[in-house]
């Protein structure tokens, strides 16, 4: 008998959960443990994606009610297109990351255990694909917080330092308080779906039959919106995320900001267009502008950075802004009841988010490498890696171009859709929507065109050049299976940006699930070669046309050009004839910057001060010259620090109650009793 | 299967490769003429390409492969651009491969690598010129979003032949919204090709120029198809703007009087537009590089004044 998709997936998720039994049984063999374990969790990924993709493409529905659970309340699970597109974005990258991983935890062998981390690591892929798959309220909260918990372990897993101690922290509070915002969204929508007396309205059928009235509907939105956000990293509630994911493993990275804040995504899409259904058009505008602002924030923050990993992490803000411009314009299209609008813009949302997963997890995986072997974050200390590194520089750089929206990448095909969306926000019968939407464009586009420039910038400090830094280290190309890691994952945005036609083929259930109808017939009139959504008329895109066009014409000016043999003559830089040039003249990731932080400064908390050193004779002549530049978050300011310090404040005042005498805890539970005895009674 | 507009097709890239260093010749004899210098001819950009195509090339010691493929790949994206563009005519059988945003696209994947090759060598001109493209390349990029969001309300597309039908079965009148879009583009073309007032393509002092700070360290046959494949840039930014605003005389059949008829109105479109754009690179001076928020500003703006005036007039 054949298995289907959704026993596939729980096989998948069974194997996951038999991998940290394992994971104990060979904790004393360690050199043995790591390949054993991750790759099975290779194939326990790449089992559960190849069972969401089953279900995505054959449009399949299937529910399943566990025999477990508390007592009356079973727990249920369903697979359905949309669920099955997030099991296939996650267990994708699972699948690719945990190949990867295969050599880079290697690089803590002999310094600690990580038998911690390989439990964690299985647990928390566990919790992502449970998320997905669950159908009732109860298991996707254990799920959600089975995810949250193994993930604060990851990111605290190098624990001596402090910075990963504080940041592991902000990210428990956050994701904490996110959860409880979704606890309460649950509670109203399960309370209304069946009376709040009866505790049968906890599964989602129940809320999917239920018509909710239109407050109590957008208080459990508001509430889950900012639930998922928080766990998203939406701009304002964004600051735990540069701090949480550099500080983790970079596989840990790759995974937390590939597919861990998708999750999130999931959970807004699966609350707004399943649960809910009918919703105004201004829920739409909220995401929109959370989007927009997202986005641009975002990207503005990571050029501001010299860390890596850090700019990386800003960078899932850009993305996750992005993701949601797609769905919020799809939220106000359903809203006015413009099917093909949704599903255009639906589809761009979530096409873009199975790029971001694939390259973002690229980039984190390279910067892993980079990290791995310079032992080095600040990028202000690299330089010229491309001569020591060849294969990661290679890997990184399709994931920087995928990432800036250049074709004929990944990137860019998902942008593209968005801005057809957009061009199509005429059709709208709300002349104000009609000239507000466009400025959205613009904003994407500005977007857009900052990513390429930080990336130019991530690239061209990290990799190209020559070091930086004061004493040249001793770097080694990344091992081959991180290598092996890194190529899938690019492979995949390279196929991903050449044959979308064929992608979005397979992904139109998903739409037909959730807004009614798909963009298949469209999108692919004149075969797989032609991206046309809406119409032919309209615009089109040939992805494999533009990559082996831009090929050939390479490949033959190359051949006509080395037709007779020039010769190549290596010689010292030239530079205007200017002579005594050397590595700390070069452009590093602060001066490259310098322009944007000058025009957009204004957004930022900047304090920037150039002192002579007092030495110094004559103000004309300066021995040396300190140049301090400080750039922080104004967000942080303006709505965290007032919130901590209330907290400290009522904790102080409450912490008073803590005598340390026994007499006085005594009487406060004598205080108690009476108080429960006259009250309650 | 009809070869004729694939032929067609081959003659539109032919005219591209061949016409691009004439145009740029011509403008160039404009200018002289302008300011009263005696010119070296329009066709001192065939013997400049020609000897640089015979020179040898010489490499700094440390360029990597990024810095060798780079010429090949902008000249590649140009090429590309020239097939997709309606030149000669609006039936060609490569104009769906791209509508004008990825076209817009293709030129920024050119200048993403003609930025990192700047950054390369590990000169400080290099990175100061890749700076400076990335941070305006991404104040133009809004503004031409802008302009294209107006341009295609008009015609419902954002396919160049499509936009080019819909001006010639359209009533010729002057619509407000057109006249906005196409300053706008005209200013963004200018910051785009690297013009004045945004970027001299005639200086190499140290301190203002852009592009060539980041092309400094190219020699030989790489730096003439790059020097090739800006004044291809400069001719197919031309012909974009034709093909959107001004496409009458384009042929819309594959017949050859038409095609030829075709070519001579382009060739007049493309003599007017060198006219313009040496006025407007004689009559300004180059900004600061913190002044061209203003500029593209006003760029942007104009654009959006255009969306709101089809909105509200049309």
């Amino acid at each position: 008998m054949m298995p289907t998709p959704i026993e596939t997936a729980s096989a998948g998720v069974l194997g996951l959960l038999f991998i940290v039994v394992l994971a104990g049984i060979f904790h004393r063999n360690q050199r043995l443990l790591l390949p054993v374990c991750f790759s099975l969790a290779s194939a326990a990924s790449l089992l559960t994606a190849v069972a969401g993709g089953w279900a995505v493409g054959q449009g399949l529905t299937e529910q399943v009610v566990m025999l477990i659970g508390l007592p009356d309340l079973p727990f249920h699970l369903r697979l359905d297109p949309l669920s099955g597109f997030f099991l296939t974005v996650i267990g994708l990258l699972a699948f690719f990351v945990s190949v990867y991983s295969i050599g880079y935890v290697k690089g803590f062998l002999g310094k600690r255990s990580v038998t911690s981390l390989v439990i964690f690591y299985c647990l928390f892929l566990a919790g992502m694909f449970m998320v997905v798959l669950s159908d009732d309220a109860l298991i996707f909260l254990i799920s959600w917080e089975v995810m949250a918990a193994a993930s604060y372990f990851l990111v605290v897993f190098e624990d001596e330092q402090v910075e990963n101690r504080r940041a592991a922290f902000l990210y428990m509070v956050v994701a904490h308080v996110g959860a409880i915002a979704i606890l309460l969204s649950f509670g109203v929508l399960a309370g209304l779906a069946t009376g709040f007396g009866s505790f049968s309205g906890y599964t989602f059928d129940a809320m999917r039959s239920a018509r909710f009235p239109v407050e109590w509907a957008t208080a459990a939105f508001l509430l889950s919106f900012f639930g998922f956000a928080a766990k998203a990293g939406v701009v304002p509630l964004h600051v735990w995320l540069p701090e949480a994911h550099p500080v983790a493993p970079s596989n840990i990275s790759a995974l937390m900001s590939g597919v861990m804040l998708k999750t999130a995504i999931y959970g807004i899409i699966r609350i707004t267009f399943d649960l809910i259904r009918f919703f105004p058009w201004w829920w739409g505008a909220i995401v929109l502008i959370l989007g927009l602002v997202s986005a641009v924030m975002g990207v503005l923050y990571a050029l501001m950075q010299h860390d890596l990993k850090r700019l990386l992490a800003y960078h899932s803000v850009e993305n996750i802004g992005i993701i949601l411009i797609g769905i919020g314009l799809a939220m106000i299209f359903t809203a006015f009841k413009l099917p093909l609008l949704a599903a255009l813009a639906l589809t761009a949302g979530i096409y873009h988010t199975l790029n971001h997963a694939m390259f973002k997890g690229l980039l984190f995986m390279g910067a892993g490498a980079v990290l791995h072997a310079t032992h080095e974050r600040n990028m202000e200390e690299m330089g010229g890696l491309i001569h020591l590194m060849p294969w990661t520089a290679v890997l990184f750089l399709v994931g920087c171009i995928s990432i800036s929206a250049l074709p004929p990448f990944n990137g860019f095909v998902s942008e593209w859709l968005t801005f057809q969306a957009f061009l199509l926000s005429p059709s709208l019968p709300s002349p104000l929507l009609k000239l507000l939407i466009p400025m959205g464009a613009a904003l994407l586009a500005l977007t857009g065109a900052l990513a390429a420039a930080c990336f130019v910038k991530a690239f061209g400090v990290t990799f190209l050049g020559h070091w930086r830094g004061h004493h040249t280290p001793h770097v080694r190309e990344a091992g081959w299976m991180m290598r092996l890691g890194m190529g899938m994952a690019a492979l995949t945005c390279l196929l991903l940006g050449i044959f979308p036609t064929l992608v979005i083929g397979w992904m139109d259930t998903v739409s037909e699930q959730l807004v009614g109808t798909g963009l298949g017939t469209s999108a692919g009139t004149l075969g797989w070669m032609w991206l046309t959504p809406v119409a032919y008329e309209r615009a089109s895109y040939s992805g494999p046309i533009v990559f082996f066009g831009i090929l050939s014409v390479v490949v033959a000016a190359y051949l006509l050009l080395h037709v007779r043999p020039g010769a190549i003559h290596r010689v010292p830089i030239w530079d205007c004839g200017f002579q005594k040039i050397n590595q700390r003249m070069q452009y590093n990731a602060t001066s490259f910057s310098m322009p944007i932080r000058r025009i957009f400064g204004f957004l930022f908390h900047v304090r920037e001060q150039v002192r002579l050193s007092p030495q110094t004779p004559h103000p004309a002549f300066p021995r040396r010259i300190h140049y301090y530049l400080r750039v922080r978050d104004r967000f942080w300011g303006w709505l965290y620090r007032p919130v901590i310090e209330a907290s400290f404040w009522i904790s102080r005042k409450v912490g008073r109650l803590q005598q340390g005498r026994i007499q006085a805890y005594l009487i406060y539970s004598f205080i108690t009793i009476i108080i429960l005895l006259v009250f309650v009674r | 299967m009809n070869i004729y507009p694939l032929l067609i097709e081959m003659v539109q890239v032919l005219i591209l490769l061949s016409v691009a260093p004439a145009f740029v010749g011509w403008v160039r004899v404009l200018k002289c003429w302008s300011q009263g210098r005696s010119s070296a001819g329009i066709f001192q950009p065939y013997r400049d390409l020609s000897k640089l195509f015979s020179k040898d090339v010489v490499l700094a010691e440390n360029a990597s492969w990024i810095f060798r493929f780079t010429p090949y790949l902008v000249f590649g994206t140009a090429v590309l651009a020239g097939g997709i563009i309606p030149i000669l005519s609006t039936d060609l059988p490569l104009a769906a491969t791209a509508d004008i945003i990825v076209l817009v696209a293709l030129f920024a994947i050119a200048r993403f690598f003609t930025a990192l090759a700047g950054m390369d060598i590990g000169t400080a001109f290099g990175g100061m010129g890749s700076s400076r493209e990335m941070t305006i390349a991404s104040l133009a990029e809004p503004a031409m979003l802008m302009a294209i969001f107006t341009m295609s309300l008009a015609s419902r597309s954002t396919s160049l032949s499509q936009m080019a039908q819909a001006v010639l079965s359209g009533q010729p009148v002057l619509r407000p919204s057109v006249a906005f879009a196409l300053l706008a583009f005209i200013l963004i073309a200018l910051a785009e090709t690297g013009r004045i007032p945004v970027d001299n393509p005639a200086t190499h002092l140290e301190l203002t120029m852009i592009h060539e700070a980041m092309i400094l360290e190219y020699s030989g046959r790489h730096l003439a198809l790059i020097e090739w494949a800006s004044m291809m840039k400069l001719f197919l930014f031309s012909a974009l703007g034709i093909a959107a605003f001004a496409p009458w005389g384009i042929s819309q059949s594959d017949d050859l009087l038409p095609v030829f008829a075709a070519f001579l109105f382009m060739a007049v479109k493309l003599g007017v537009a060198g006219v313009c754009l040496v006025l407007i690179e004689t009559g300004l001076a180059k900004m600061r590089l913190f002044r061209l928020t203003e500029f593209l500003g006003s760029a942007f703006l104009l654009a959006t004044l255009g969306m709101l005036s089809y909105f509200i007039l049309e």
